[in-house]
């Protein structure tokens, strides 16, 4: 569809600007060949908002930098081609549930720091572990496929952004959490125990407080498991 | 102004810094980490093939150690890398690689039994052994030996990332994200720390510590088009080379990967032709073993960069809008195997390609992917110029890959680096104390507010975005993958007209926040300075050696070469040294590297260093091989890494 003119509606606050006040704004811009939201956000800054502000860093789907939404789904921005709106027509706005930086830009980092400290978000090794020096433990090739499946969650924060029950409850753990405490349960070099998520995990600000609207499930950019995991969460905290 | 104190000051959250940044607090240290970005985001999670380390457990890494792995390093570098740096590093891979195990990789591993792989365009079956089932396995890779290359699945940086990033945490090591550091902060030959400026925010602060270390990655954004992170602009190589005290290394030695999708330039693996896929033209041809009849599709990165871009240049290349290129083949190694070991790949061919790579064939063509060159530090990662100043991985020339990095390397250099200089940073922090006037850390503090005053209020000038673009069309037309004088010469007076253009800087946003523009604005001239040095050190280098491919020069000229290149930022102008490579302390002598063409002019030295390594081999054939290697080429690690690295089947390590 090279050649048509896209309308591009986007988010406009700067939080640290006296006297801003939140607004969406258009931008007209002719489509190209191969055109994502990178490339369009690219060039509406450098000859139509100099000030825009937005967050890419791999342009390659791999770095989770860039979620936002997009005719309201949240999603990469790198790897989200124009040509998948045939209106052309294109809304987009900041995460929700994050801390808005400004435009399109969230501070995820934070929100994701605190988690991983919340859930203690590391392997948590046997006090006498293997000497590097030596042979490794061995581990069945299946498992090590199967720990890599749930380890490729890349923070992007879309699961966040399209949970209803962490809209209402800020406390709430979201996906994001149950996920890699999913990981670190199936990977036997962890040695907690069921019993020791259930602080974080047993109650209504985690896998009890999910309402099963799965906007995780829908939205996840890397199609991680999520109801799969959420339910099989549920089941574990139930007889721990 | 406000200063912040620390002992270890960490600037970049990749796998470098973090790996630093873990034993320094371990340590007891109060150790702060400034990340431009948050640290799972770092470049670092886009390797996605592998790290090399020779745990030789699978079927066909057998009989792979720390001697292979090093001469097959070497040969990459075309023996262009400090042999001892080389040496240590190898050493220390296994256990780089065993200890991420224990903090989470979940590395792929071996499975018993018969397996079907395609290589040379065949299918070929093995058969991995019960004794090494469930042990960390590893893949094919250019330019080695064995089957060195571990990894998991196809998310190899990803998951050690994540593993390292989440034992920082563990520690509770800060990182402060969306901080730029913008200058160091120095006096009589010793570093004290560095200006940062506050991304969100605006503020322009200090932080004084005893030893700063630098771990920002490399500089591919002064070209157009690259495989990196849009942020990979060597704005901690240029803070470095701005203090005019201590020197860039090598900076001309620049890795172009053979296979990015064209247009957008993103990288998919090597692991792509490790694992069977093929190099086609437009007519469907397999050319590669026509050039390299040994090593194919899987010789080393710059040697098949150039072979493509000969053929390219033989009009053997796929017209497209955006330029010639060739095809990546992968579709014989199956839906399934493409799927678990390939699925970025697949990923980024599906979303930025519409296509599928099971069935069709990927446009790639040779892009800018790493930069071999960076600050150049001795043997424990400290900088030559300024004490208490380290710096490691892509930004740093510690020099493991002189002219061109082996695949598998660079994720591995980061971690086994961190591990290394993360030990002499300690003993550093340890031995010194800061004596420093507030008056010196006011004096560096006021130079970057001025300068961003004068940028805010210019009511004309350049701006920053058209210079920087300017700069990467003139860095991928005329410095590339084929170099030659007049280019180059061409080159350097445009890049030196931008980098005046570049001194009067106008700003339409003048808002000293979160401000996209005065980044840019605060990035152009060190851009340009790098961007510089790049293109004088391939004009002053007359030969070809590794990625660096001279036309007019296309011999290997150990003669006159075999040198490190050294570049200070001087009195606003560029300063070129050399620095010899010694033949009479190498391990391994210059040689043929057994692929890409070999035309070297010999150093004196090589013949009788060979004599003189070849006798001691001969007299001392009752030694064990690392008894013969000290002997060859003594080198010195922290004690902790000097143990043996087992293997399975092996008495003698």
């Amino acid at each position: 569809m090279t050649g048509r003119l896209l309308t591009f509606n986007i988010f406009r606050f700067d939080p640290q600007k006296t006297g801003d006040t939140p607004k969406m704004v258009s931008y007209t811009l002719p489509e190209t060949d191969g055109m994502t939201i990178f490339i369009a956000l690219n060039q509406i800054r450098e000859h139509q908002a100099h000030d825009l502000q937005f967050d890419f860093v791999c342009r390659a789907g791999i770095c989770g930098s860039c979620a936002m939404v997009i005719n309201g789904k949240p999603t990469l921005g790198c790897r989200t081609l124009t040509k998948n709106f045939p209106s052309g027509v294109i809304s987009l706005h900041p995460l929700p549930a994050f801390k808005l930086i400004g435009d399109l830009s969230v501070d995820t980092g934070t929100f994701m720091r605190e988690m991983s400290e919340r859930i203690e978000n590391w392997l948590h090794e046997e006090k006498d572990a293997v000497s590097i020096d030596v042979i490794e433990t061995r581990m069945e090739p299946e498992l090590a496929e199967a720990i890599y499946e749930l380890d490729r969650c890349i923070e992007c924060g879309c699961c966040v952004a399209a949970c209803a029950t962490k809209a209402m409850k800020d406390t709430f753990l979201g996906a994001v959490g149950f996920m890699k405490l999913a990981r670190f349960d199936l990977d036997p070099r962890d040695t907690r125990t069921a019993e020791d998520y259930y602080h974080v995990l047993g109650n209504e600000d985690g896998v009890f407080g999910c309402m099963s609207l799965l906007g995780c499930q829908d939205n996840c950019p890397k199609d991680l498991p999520h109801q799969t995991q959420i339910a099989y969460l549920r089941r574990k905290m139930l007889t721990a | 102004m406000r200063i912040e104190y620390t002992d270890s000051l960490v600037i970049g959250a990749g796998l470098a810094g973090l790996r630093v940044a873990i034993t320094s607090k371990e340590a007891g240290l109060s150790t702060l980490v400034l990340s431009l970005i948050p640290a799972k985001r770092s470049h670092s999670a886009a390797a996605q093939g592998g790290m090399q380390a020779s745990l030789a457990s699978s079927v066909k890494g057998k009989g792979d150690n720390e001697d292979i792995h090093f001469q097959d390093t070497v040969r990459g570098s075309d023996w262009g890398c400090d042999q001892k740096v080389a040496r240590k590093f190898c050493q220390v891979a296994p256990k780089a690689v065993r200890e991420l195990a224990n903090w989470g990789v979940p590395w792929s591993r071996v499975k018993q039994g018969e397996h079907q792989y395609v290589a040379n365009a065949k299918k070929v079956s093995i058969t991995e052994s019960k004794e090494d089932h469930g042990l960390i396995t590893s893949r094919d890779f250019g330019g080695t030996k064995k089957w060195r290359t571990c990894y998991t699945s196809d998310g190899t940086g990803h998951s050690m990332l994540y593993a390292m990033d989440n034992k920082a945490i563990s520690l509770g090591v800060p990182v402060l994200e969306r901080q730029q550091a913008i200058a160091l902060i120095h006096e009589n030959k010793r570093c004290y720390g560095a200006i940062v400026r506050d991304l969100v925010t605006g503020e322009i602060y200090a932080v004084v510590a005893k030893a700063t270390t630098i771990a920002t990655g490399g500089y591919g954004r002064i070209y157009e088009i690259s495989t990196n992170a849009i942020l990979c602009n060597g704005d901690g190589a240029a803070i470095a080379f701005e203090t005019g005290e201590t020197p860039l290394a090598n900076m001309e030695a620049v890795q172009f990967h053979p296979t990015a999708i064209v247009p957008a330039g993103i990288l998919t693996t090597e692991g792509c032709r490790g694992d069977g896929g093929v190099l086609r033209d437009v007519d469907g041809y397999r050319f590669m073993p026509d050039y390299e009849p040994e090593k194919a599709e899987l010789a080393s990165r710059d040697v098949v960069s150039r072979r493509m871009t000969e053929h390219i240049r033989k009009g053997k290349g796929v017209p497209s809008p955006y330029g010639d290129h060739l095809w990546l083949d992968i579709t014989q190694l199956g839906k399934e195997h493409i799927e678990k070991n390939l699925r970025e790949v697949k990923d980024i061919c599906h979303y930025f390609l519409g296509i599928d790579p099971a069935i069709d064939l990927i446009p790639v063509r040779p892009t800018q992917h790493y930069s071999m060159g960076g600050i150049r530090t001795n043997e424990n990662g400290e900088s030559v110029g300024l004490k208490g100043l380290f710096s490691l991985g892509e930004a740093a020339c510690w020099d493991l890959h002189g002219f061109n990095r082996l695949g598998g390397n660079s994720v591995a250099e980061a971690v086994v680096a961190g591990m290394i200089v993360g030990e002499h940073i300690v003993e550093h922090c340890q031995q010194n104390e800061v004596q420093l006037s507030t008056a010196t850390v006011k004096r560096f503090y006021q130079q970057q507010v001025d300068e961003i005053n004068t940028i805010v209020t210019a009511t004309s000038g350049s701006h920053a975005t058209d210079l920087i673009k300017r700069m990467q069309i003139i860095m991928s037309e005329k410095v590339g993958i084929f170099r030659s004088e007049l280019p180059l010469t061409e080159a350097l007076q445009e890049l030196e007209t931008l980098y005046q253009q570049s001194k009067v800087l106008f700003i339409n946003n003048k808002s000293l926040h979160a401000n996209p523009e005065l980044v840019d604005s605060l990035n152009v001239r060190k851009m340009l300075k790098l961007a510089i040095a790049v293109t004088q050190g391939a004009l002053n280098r007359t030969e070809s050696r590794g990625a660096h491919t001279r036309e007019d020069y296309p011999e290997r000229n150990d003669a006159d070469w075999l040198k490190r290149s050294l570049f200070h930022w001087r009195d606003d102008k560029l300063k070129i040294s050399y620095e010899t490579l010694d033949i009479m302390t190498m391990e391994l002598p210059p040689g043929s590297r057994g692929y890409g063409k070999s035309e070297i002019i010999q150093h004196p030295n090589t013949e009788s260093r060979m004599k003189e390594v070849n006798q001691l081999i001969a007299e001392n054939e009752h030694l064990n091989r690392h008894e013969l290697q000290a002997l060859l080429m003594p080198y010195e690690l922290p004690e902790k890494y000097l143990n043996r690295n087992q293997r399975t089947g092996i008495k003698d390590a």
